[in-house]
């Protein structure tokens, strides 16, 4: 039988079977959450230490990413990832895991081939967007204020 | 008409199959030649380890049938890499005379098709077909390093790390390859490259139809029919599409996808990639036509020829599908 | 109770971004980018402070809190020195983790290898 391709769109996307949402999501929900506490908890613990608001949060982005590195070397944050999906992509663990997982991958093509060149194939959009974003942000204070 | 039919026998002498760990611990895993026991094989790169595995195939393969290196006329193989190295690396040291396939995942017919070729048209007498993947060295050059937290879709399949070698001969044994057809590209539209069963169904419904039609054959005429890698997915695709013509596959007919692994191996929709039909067709197929369990087989290739590439450029992704006749010898 | 304030919205944006993988297909990378500049966005027009105010970590350790402190940033640093500050505050105010990322990996990266999951 011929089918046209909206025909064919029917019969494949009846055959696929969706995620399985409702799990998903309380994954999600639930590790999403627990990072953030831990994040908390760095964030209190900067705080009885006397560093400035910059400072707590710098401090805190920096412990977060090296929670997010360490568990990617040692291979236990994509174990945790399979089924927790969102709740570790969002949080800036995911931000740190998708530059240390490219950074262990492609070692075996080289330290500056490998590791440097490819070390931002994930990563790359969130700070050229991020950076270009905030820049224009910045330009329109300035043309604003003057 | 393009299927062919082979007048001067062409016989499967022997076979071999290297596979990875996990596929050792699938329902194939004991008739496995050789299973590695990590995916690095104690080399250092992926690509290394795949390497080593197209070499102890091809060599497990001549070594059954008795054969040393220089006995073949020649190789014909491929695999998943860009530039096909795991293959040409693995024959590198063979002084084997090579020819490097790619056919996607439908490589392992690819070269079983040509190969018969070669022996029927008395080109050749002894020639050694192999196609191999490796899911950590796929995953890098397709997909995301393997240390990245990402979530796979349910449709989504696993590349087999397995590595097949079968060597077609003149001389008379167990198997015969009797019939071949090449499959022409499909391309129903999909775009979504972690569902390649969909996209892949098409072409092997298309093959197997236009098969049919050519040589007068129903399904009931085969003990089994297999397609490659179309997983959970694909085989639903076409029971339906052979349904709508008013033909019933579902009492012949599987996928190889969903033979390699255990239901419990979270492989999502099932397994892919050049060593999933090649590890079925070494580690079930043949030893099953060689003990007469089965008397007719249609082993069909599926393979996605996509790269990331045209996926980026927002390309769907085309399918085909080569089909290959496996007679057991009275 | 700020860690299960915390919880709570940490939890709820994850859990937002799921029901949009899953719904949409759309890939991490553009998902990520997405909430850098949306965050970005609803910091510039004040509505993201509150969500800081209320869920503190859970606001600002997803991706949404690296947008934050951008605008952060930028504002504080156009404030100070003008217009060359709308090109230092962004990356200033994350140069710590963008820092970390880098340097931590590239060490990791001479002890340990990605591993076959299977």
């Amino acid at each position: 039988m011929k089918l046209s391709r909206q025909e064919y769109q029917k019969l494949y996307e009846k055959a696929s079977p969706p995620s399985p949402s409702y799990k998903n999501v309380l994954m999600a929900f639930v590790v999403g959450g627990l990072l953030c506490v831990l994040g908390q908890g760095f964030r209190t613990l900067y705080q009885k230490a006397g560093l400035s608001e910059q400072g707590v949060a710098a401090a805190v982005a920096i412990s977060m990413v090296a929670v997010g590195v360490v568990l990617t070397a040692l291979g236990i944050y994509d174990k945790i990832a399979k089924r927790a999906g969102a709740g570790t992509l969002v949080p800036i663990t995911g931000f740190a895991n998708s530059v240390a997982s490219p950074a262990l991958e492609f070692k075996t093509e080289g330290m500056v081939l490998g590791t440097c060149v490819r070390m931002f194939t994930i990563a790359g959009p969130v700070l050229v967007l991020g950076i270009s974003a905030s820049v224009l942000y910045g330009l329109i204070l300035v043309a604003l204020g003057g | 008409m393009s299927t062919v039919e082979f007048k001067n026998p062409v016989y499967v002498r022997s076979w071999a199959v290297c596979a990875g760990k996990k596929e050792g611990e699938g329902p194939l895993g004991d008739r496995f030649d050789v299973v590695c026991p990590d995916g690095r094989c104690g080399e250092k790169s992926w690509e290394k380890a795949e390497m080593k595995m197209v070499t102890t195939a091809w060599k497990t393969a001549l070594q059954k049938a008795g054969m040393s290196p220089g006995d073949v006329g020649c190789a014909l193989g491929g695999d998943l890499l860009n530039q096909c190295v795991s293959t040409s690396f693995g024959f590198r040291d063979s002084h084997i005379p090579f020819l490097g396939l790619y056919g996607a995942c439908s490589t392992m017919a690819e070269g079983l098709l040509l190969g018969s070729s070669l022996v029927a048209g008395g080109i050749q007498d002894h020639v050694l077909c192999t196609a191999s993947s490796h899911f950590c060295s796929a995953e890098r050059q397709y997909r995301y390093p393997l240390a990245y937290g990402g979530q796979r879709p349910p449709t989504a399949q696993w590349t087999a790390t397995a590595c097949g070698a079968v060597v077609l001969s003149s001389g008379k044994s167990g198997i015969r390859v009797t019939r071949a057809k090449i499959g022409s590209i499909y391309d129903p539209g999909v775009t979504d490259a972690s569902n390649m069963g969909a996209a892949m169904a098409q072409s092997a419904y298309e093959t197997l139809s236009a098969y049919f039609r050519e040589t007068g054959d129903a399904p009931a005429d085969y003990d089994l029919i297999v397609t490659g890698d179309l997983a959970s997915v694909g085989k639903q695709l076409v029971v339906d599409l052979f349904d709508a013509d008013g033909v019933d596959m579902r009492p012949v007919y599987d996928d190889c996808g969903l033979m390699l692994f255990h239901s419990g191996q979270d492989v999502h929709a099932g397994a892919s990639g050049c060593g999933c039909s090649a590890a079925v067709l070494g580690g079930y197929l043949l030893p099953a036509l060689d003990k007469k369990l089965f008397r007719r087989v249609l082993f069909c290739g599926t393979g996605a020829l996509l790269s990331p590439l045209t996926t980026s450029q927002g390309e769907s992704i085309p399918g085909i599908c080569h089909l290959v006749c496996l007679e057991a010898e009275a | 109770m700020e860690y299960l304030r915390a919880f709570l919205v940490g939890g709820a944006i994850c859990a937002l971004s799921q029901v949009l993988i899953d719904r949409t297909r759309l890939t991490p990378a553009r998902i990520l980018s997405s909430y850098v500049i949306i965050g970005l966005v609803l910091t510039a027009l004040g509505l993201y402070q509150p969500l800081v105010d209320f869920g503190g970590a859970g606001a600002t350790v997803p991706l949404f809190g690296f947008g934050y402190s951008m605008a952060k940033g930028v504002e504080a640093a156009v404030a100070q020195y003008g217009w060359t500050g709308a090109f230092t505050g962004g990356i200033a105010a994350t140069a710590g983790g963008v820092a970390a990322a880098v340097g931590l990996s590239l060490v990791m990266s001479f002890f340990f290898q990605s591993r076959d999951p299977s």
